[in-house]
Order: structure tokens, then sequence, then C-alpha cells
């Protein structure tokens, strides 16, 4: 199967700053979210990926199609939805969400129905006919998403979705996108501050940090697998826990200070610790099971050295 | 009204051709133009004058009215390249008050709202949506200016005979060419600065600032120095230099006509600069 998104060494410069630093990964997903602190590189790649900004060095193939030479056929094929308020205010939303397809290619009168349905769709039906510069700022993300879906594109790339949407509103923004995810041959990219909404929606993630990618993690994957995770808060010589505990194979990290977290491997059992514990006259004031969640995953991404590729 | 359900389908129709996508923008731009109840009666007071001037060739040609006003000559215009230069002088100008009012309104919205992402993402380039919308001002512009033009210059040949077209028929191309590259370069003046001032009314403000500040900073030039150097300052003394050449008629403004030519040329070309800096998907910082 053709990657989603394959990135070779590319690296974005602007001026005399690198923003995108020798980028190389391949995605396959139906979501792949995007992740990263500010400044991270999360827009200039989804703005290159795009054509926006011209690869300094190596190169992105969406679909196959390199982003140097098929820009125009990837631009076809995609629909993107930018993280800050785009729209063309004296215009009605229907008006507004046509003249979009319409530049895409479609013919006028199916450039008219599209964007009914796409208005449908996203749940502003009701108020197709007002002027966007009228919308509340959750109704003109609904309008940007629909004209990121009205040509029908194989993949879309939504910028910070759920911004400035209240509890509800970014509950229904979730579902629409798995909706899209599950019912139709789309694929989704993510990019979002909120984590949460990334690992309710992604199979795939990439932490990108300064600029590198710093992980790569399949959500999907780590979800099936069956990987016992726990934590614990050791009381003494917690260091040494860790060692006994990684001598026996397990896998531990510490996160907070005194928290311990630990992979066990197998045939290791909750009665070994205790064990160790025991033998080290530590006191274990809290066990319990916990998996990894895409915080922990973020969190552990960001004290990693950078190195730009998987 | 049609009830749509609510569901999501890939589109699978017929595509239209890339190069065409560009009047797209003239369409909606046009149409969002007409909306202005003033624009609309100030679009509409500039044809005063080619009605004018049509009623005075068709009294030109009426033997009864020109032995009722005796005139000196048989004639009451001449109808020779000054009048025509004296007729794009009046709708030229109307011309560049009407751009100073509908320029800005074409840019300046897209970037004050953002909206540029929205088009660049598409398969429409930079050019396709500067063509576009240069396209809506071209149009809307060749109303007033060479289109009566040309239709007062079928009038005369129509009275005068096709032996009159035949002598003159510079005058027809001139009137075109004279217009267009008038109206080219007021576009593309009042689309640079819509796009480097984002506000519409500060926009248009501008837009008519400049070219007074041009020519008053013209002559200046012109009276401090002693010299007629401050007519490349000058937008409307460059195309009044290039419409005299173009209608055979002596010029008022004593610069050769190639100069004039690269004036107007360098004028455009630095409006498109600066086009270029502004429609960008993304301002990049650097």
């Amino acid at each position: 199967m053709t990657p989603v998104i394959e990135l070779e060494g590319l690296g974005v410069r602007f001026g005399k700053r690198d923003i995108l630093k020798g980028l190389t990964c391949s995605l396959s997903g139906r979501t792949i979210g995007l992740l990263g602190p500010n400044g991270a590189g999360k827009s200039t790649l989804i703005n290159t990926l795009l054509g926006f900004h011209k690869p300094s060095t190596g190169t992105a193939r969406i679909f196959g199609h390199d982003i140097r030479s098929k820009i125009t056929h990837i631009r076809n094929v995609v629909g993107y939805m930018p993280e800050n308020d785009a729209f063309i205010a004296n215009m009605t939303a229907v008006a507004f969400i046509r003249l979009m397809a319409e530049l895409s290619g479609l013919p006028s009168e199916a450039a008219l129905e599209r964007a009914h349905e796409a208005l449908f769709y996203v749940g502003l039906g009701e108020a197709r006919y007002r002027k966007v510069g009228t919308y509340s700022l959750g109704m003109k993300q609904l309008a940007k998403l629909a004209q990121a879906i009205v040509h029908g594109p194989k993949l879309i790339i939504l910028d910070e979705p759920t911004n400035g949407l209240d509890p509800p509103a970014r509950q229904r923004m979730v579902r629409m996108i798995k909706e899209m995810r599950e019912a139709h041959n789309l694929h989704i990219v993510l990019c979002s501050h909120l984590l949460r909404d990334v690992e309710e929606t992604c199979e795939e993630v990439l932490i990108l940090k300064e600029g590198r990618i710093v992980h790569y993690s399949n959500l999907e994957e780590e979800r099936s697998a069956n990987r016992r995770f726990v934590e614990m808060e050791p009381i003494g010589d917690t260091a040494g826990l860790a060692q006994a505990l990684e001598g026996l194979g397990c896998e531990c990290a510490f996160s907070g200070g005194t928290r311990l977290k630990a992979v066990l491997s197998d045939g290791i059992e909750i009665r070994d610790i205790y064990r160790l514990a025991a033998e080290r006259d530590i006191q274990l004031r809290r066990l319990n099971y916990r998996r990894d969640t895409l915080e922990d995953i973020f969190l552990k991404a960001m004290e990693t050295n950078t190195n730009g590729s998987l | 009204m049609a009830v749509y359900k609510r569901s999501y389908r890939a589109y699978s129709g017929r595509l239209t051709p890339e190069w065409s996508r560009f009047y797209i923008l003239t369409r909606y731009a046009l149409s969002n133009l007409f909306r202005s109840k003033f624009l609309t009666a100030a679009f509409v007071m500039c044809f005063f004058g080619p009605l004018v001037c049509m009623i005075g060739i068709y009294l030109n040609h009426n033997a009864s009215v020109l032995a009722l006003l005796h005139t000196r000559s048989n004639q009451i215009i001449n109808v020779n390249g000054n009048f025509f230069l004296g007729f794009l002088g009046m709708q030229g100008g109307l011309a560049f008050f009407l751009t100073a009012f509908i320029g800005p309104n074409t840019i300046a919205p897209d970037l004050a709202n953002g909206a540029l992402p929205l088009y660049f993402c598409r398969s429409f380039s930079r050019a396709e949506y500067v063509l576009g919308k240069l396209f809506a001002l071209f149009y809307l512009l060749s109303l007033i200016t060479w289109v009566p033009g040309l239709i007062l210059f079928g009038v005369e040949s129509n009275l005068s005979g096709l032996a009159w077209m035949w002598e003159n028929r510079s005058l027809g191309i001139g009137i075109f060419l004279g217009s267009a590259v008038w109206i080219l370069m007021i576009s593309l003046i009042a689309m640079a600065l819509s796009a480097w001032v984002k506000w519409r009314i500060a926009a248009g403000a501008m837009v008519l600032g400049v070219m007074f500040f041009l020519s008053g900073f013209g002559a200046a030039v012109n009276a401090v120095l002693r010299s007629n150097i401050g007519h490349y300052l000058t937008p409307g003394s460059l195309i009044t230099r290039v419409c005299a050449d173009l209608f055979g008629v002596e010029s008022p403004i004593d610069i050769s006509v190639w100069s004039a030519w690269v004036g107007l040329l360098i004028m455009c070309g630095i409006c498109l600069l600066l086009l270029s800096k502004k429609v960008r998907a993304f301002e990049v910082v650097r």
C-alpha cells in the first residue's frame, strides 16, 4: 500500500533559521496525529506538504506524489482546514463554500449542491444563508471544515480543528472526525495541541520538537499490545528498585519525581516487585496497573534528544 | 427547498479545466461589486460623458441642426485624435476614481480575513488569483473606457463613411491600447496598495493619496529642477504621452514616447513586485 505521507530528509529553512531539519518517516494510518510544542514545526510541515514553503533539503510525498514536482495534483486530492481565521466575511456560508468548491474544479451547479451537502454535514445547514463574518468562532471552525471537505478530498489536513470550541462543540468535532475516518475512504492528518483530541481520533502519532521528529507512535498497535504497565510510588532506594526490575528484564522510567513506571516482562508478577522492595527495605505507597497515555508518550518524547528521523 | 441527508460522499464528477478557474474569482468579484448602491450609481454616471459625446457626433452629422446653429466650420465638434484623447482623459479620470473605490474591495478583505491559504491550498496559483481579481477590474473599467470609445469611433465611422474609418484606424487601436494600459496600471496600483493596507477604506484613501502625491511631487520636481524628470513620477503624464502618440497628436508632456512606455512598465513591475510579496498563503517572518 502506498504510504499517505513519506518524508525523506525534509528540511525547510527561513532565512538563516532551520525550521524543519531532515525529517524522515513514512505514515500510512487513516488518522495521523501531529504533536509538538509551539515552534516545533508542525504548521511549517503542513504548509510544506501543501506547497506553501519550498523544501531546502530532501522532499516529501503524498500518496506517492512528490511535493516538488506534483504539487498541483496533490492539492487536488487534499482538503485543508487552517488554524487561524480564514473566510470571506461578506459572503454567505453557502456562497463561500460554493466558491471554494468551484476553485477546486467542480462545475458551478455541482459546487452549489456540494456546498449545501457539506454545510448540512458539519451542522451548519440552518445557518447556511448567514454571512460567514457574523458566525461565532465555533461556527467559523465548522465552515472551515466544510470548505476542506466540499470537493471530496482523499486526505484532509486539520490544523487545530478544536481551537476555540466549547466542550460540546469540541465533542461534536471529534465525533465528526472519527465518523469521517470510519465511514469514508479518507485519510486525516490532525495537528493539535490537545493530546486528548489526538488520542481519541488518531492511529499514528508523530511528535516534533525543534524541527525534528522525536517520537513516532502507532497508537493502535500500542493499544492492542499485551504489555503490562505498572505505576508505583516507592519510598527509599527507588533507583535500586528500578535497577533490580531492569535486571529482571522490565523497562522502567521515572515520572513526576518519585513515581516509577515499569513495563513488566514475561514471567514477572506483582509479588516479585513486592519481594524486591522488601529485600531493599523499600516502602511501596501505591502500586497500580497503568498504561502509558499519550500524555506520557508526549512528555517522554519532550525529554528525548532530537535526531530527526525514526 | 431541497432537504439534504446528513452524509458525506466523495466527488467523482467531471472537473473544470484548470486554466479557466481564474475566471471564477472574476465572476464572484463582479457579483459582489454591484451590491453597493453608491457604486452602481457612480458607475451609471460614468456613461453620461459618452452619451453627450455620442449626441455631439450625431448632431455633427445632422444638417438641419448645423444650419440652425450657424457654426463657422460647419461642425460642432471635430472628431479626431484630440477628441479621443480628451474623451479618454475624462473617462480615464472617472475610471481612476472608480478604481479607488472598488480596487481595495478585491484583495484587502481576503487578506484581512486570512482567506488566502484557502485559495492556494487548491490547484489555484497566486498568478491566477491576481489575474482573476485584475480581470474583474479590467472588465468593469473597460465598460466605461474603451468600449464606449470604440462605440463612438464606430458611430463616427458609420456617419462619415468607411473611408474615414480606414484613414483613422489608428484611433481605434489607440482607444483600446491606451485604455487597456491605463486600466492595467490603475488596477495594479489599487490592488498592490490594498494588499499592503489591509483595511479597505484606508486602502481606497491610499490609492487616491498615492496618485495625487505622485502628481504633486512630479510637478514640484519639474518646478524645482526646471526639468521634465517629474513626469516620470506621474502616471497620468506617462499615459497622456503614450496616448498622444497612439492618437498621433501633439503631446503637452515633453518626454519621449519610449521613455513613457518604460516608465509605465516600471510602475506596473513595482506593483507586481508588491503583490508578489503580499499575495501568499502565509507570510514568512525571516
